[in-house]
């Protein structure tokens, strides 16, 4: 079982998307997502200050089995990048929705984070996605 | 793809209680990895690690004429098995001068036995059958046996201590010993590291795999297996190589035995027509210096025209990502490979990669 904690929302690329106490949003991939990529070994991050729309790709996680593209789940501009990553990119594995964060979003707008998955939802998602394998 | 179910070795339910993750692999369900595969990885090079390759084709063969058979369809020459427990490493040719398979042979008392890959399998049973009928030997298929690998530095010692098998600590590399009822130990692998292959009665390998985890070797799935052979320069099958390439463009040259000259071998005359017209590409290795991963298909450009890759991963001994390309024979030196739509910066390099084997 993987864990999908309940304060955090869920797009359907796998990112996890959740609001701090500036109104960022701060994003990262699901522990399921961490899961299937096996050993991340390289993430590629956009730079601070750049603007990134909601869906389209904004960096890069390059597991022992594959690249990805991470989508922000949300438009805004880039205020903080997780730079740990870049000398310790296990950090995916061992701590998804913590030290693994990649990236915070300040939103243009405040509602997009609505159209993304609740917990229950997602775990569902995943689920359907796997008898689908 | 297998519309079957895929089939199980003998240690399918040890992976699953050990909470594998298992993958599809050649038709057989196998574990990809138990826990981190990088894990997986340096514990091999460091210590120990056990794999279940029971999905591997054995072949055992019998009868005055086998040692003429394997002659002709291998391009190694099986005459150098001299005695009893020796092994050899070939490729198994089309007429072409193509790459059917890779093998190891090794010599047993009164027979042979004969490790091909599971991907094949039936390829290259009907190619031995085929080919079997001019010469005075008959083919067992060794469905009954399952086959556990322990690698690296202390595999022997831990093997050795886990079975009371002592006498394979002084077993030569690429030498085989039969020890007790259907047990043939090998001092063979696909790491790059010492250790032992143990092809053993399956109903036997459970206890035998409970036996060396519970003498703390790890289970190491698939994945550490494909970033350990590579790492040491070893081609895969099917990948590197193929039934469209001849061992002069795999790296393999030195497992072809053109003399004594008057072995007739399958392939033998394609491959001189190839060397006497030039070999137009090799297969070389090749290591990323900038960040990502190269992986199987990307271009590679070089001084000499442009390659593939093969194979690619990211090497965890080393930090970076290495390959094994076909390039043009000239290339050298520096080259680009295109990752992701962007050219990124690498060279080339000989193989091994990692070099661990004293």
């Amino acid at each position: 079982m993987t864990d999908t904690p309940t304060d955090t929302k869920y797009a359907d690329t796998h990112e996890w998307a959740r609001l701090d106490d500036d109104d960022n949003v701060v994003v990262g991939v699901s522990d399921y997502a961490q899961e299937q990529l096996g050993d991340v070994v390289y993430v590629e991050l956009p730079e601070v200050d750049q603007q990134v729309d909601a869906g389209a790709e904004a960096g890069v996680v390059e597991s022992v089995k594959a690249a990805s593209d991470i989508y922000a789940p949300v438009s805004g501009t880039v205020v903080a990048i997780n730079k740990s990553l870049e000398d310790t990119p296990e950090l995916v594995n061992r701590d998804p929705y913590g030290d693994g964060w990649f990236f915070a979003i300040k939103p243009d707008a405040s509602d997009e984070l609505a159209d993304l998955m609740e917990a229950g939802e997602y775990t569902e998602f995943c689920e359907a996605s796997e008898v689908g394998e | 793809m297998n519309a079957k179910a895929p089939r199980r070795t003998p240690l399918f339910d040890a992976h699953i209680a050990a909470n594998a993750k298992m993958t599809e692999f050649a038709g057989w369900a196998m574990p990809i990895r138990y826990g981190s595969q990088i894990e997986e990885h340096h514990a091999v090079r460091a210590r120990a690690g056990v794999f279940d390759v029971s999905h591997m084709t054995v072949v055992d063969f019998r009868g005055a004429g086998t040692t003429a058979f394997l002659r002709h369809v291998l391009a190694n020459d099986a005459a150098r098995l001299q005695v009893p427990g020796q092994a050899l490493y070939s490729a198994l040719l089309n007429a072409a001068g193509g790459i059917i398979d890779d093998v190891i042979a090794y010599r047993r008392d009164g027979g042979y036995r004969v490790v091909s890959n599971a991907a094949t399998r039936d390829r290259v049973i009907a190619w031995y059958a085929t080919h079997a009928e001019r010469f005075d030997t008959a083919l067992v298929e060794r469905d009954d046996v399952a086959m556990i690998a322990v690698q690296g530095p202390e595999a022997v010692a831990l093997f050795a201590q886990a079975t009371g098998l002592a006498q394979v600590v002084e077993l030569k590399r690429f030498h085989a010993l039969d020890v007790r009822d259907g047990w043939m130990i090998a001092r063979t692998g696909y790491t790059g590291e010492d250790g032992v292959e143990a092809m053993l009665p399956a109903r036997d390998a459970p206890g035998l795999w409970r036996e060396l985890v519970f003498a703390g070797i790890r289970p190491a799935g698939l994945g550490a297996r494909d970033t350990l052979r590579l790492e040491a320069g070893l081609n895969l099958y099917g990948q590197d190589m193929d039934e469209t390439t001849t061992p002069l463009e795999s790296n393999l040259a030195w497992t072809v035995a053109f003399e004594p000259a008057e072995r007739d071998f399958i392939g033998r005359a394609a491959l001189h027509a190839q060397r006497a017209s030039g070999v137009g590409n090799k297969l070389t290795g090749v290591a990323l210096k900038d960040r990502g991963v190269m992986r199987q298909g990307m271009k590679v450009i070089t001084n000499a025209g442009d390659g593939e890759v093969r194979s690619g991963i990211f090497s965890p001994t080393l930090g970076y990502s290495i390959g094994l390309a076909r390039v043009p024979r000239a290339a050298t030196g520096e080259v680009g490979i295109l990752v992701r739509g962007r050219e990124r910066r690498g060279r080339i390099v000989r193989p091994p990669f990692v070099a661990n084997r004293k």
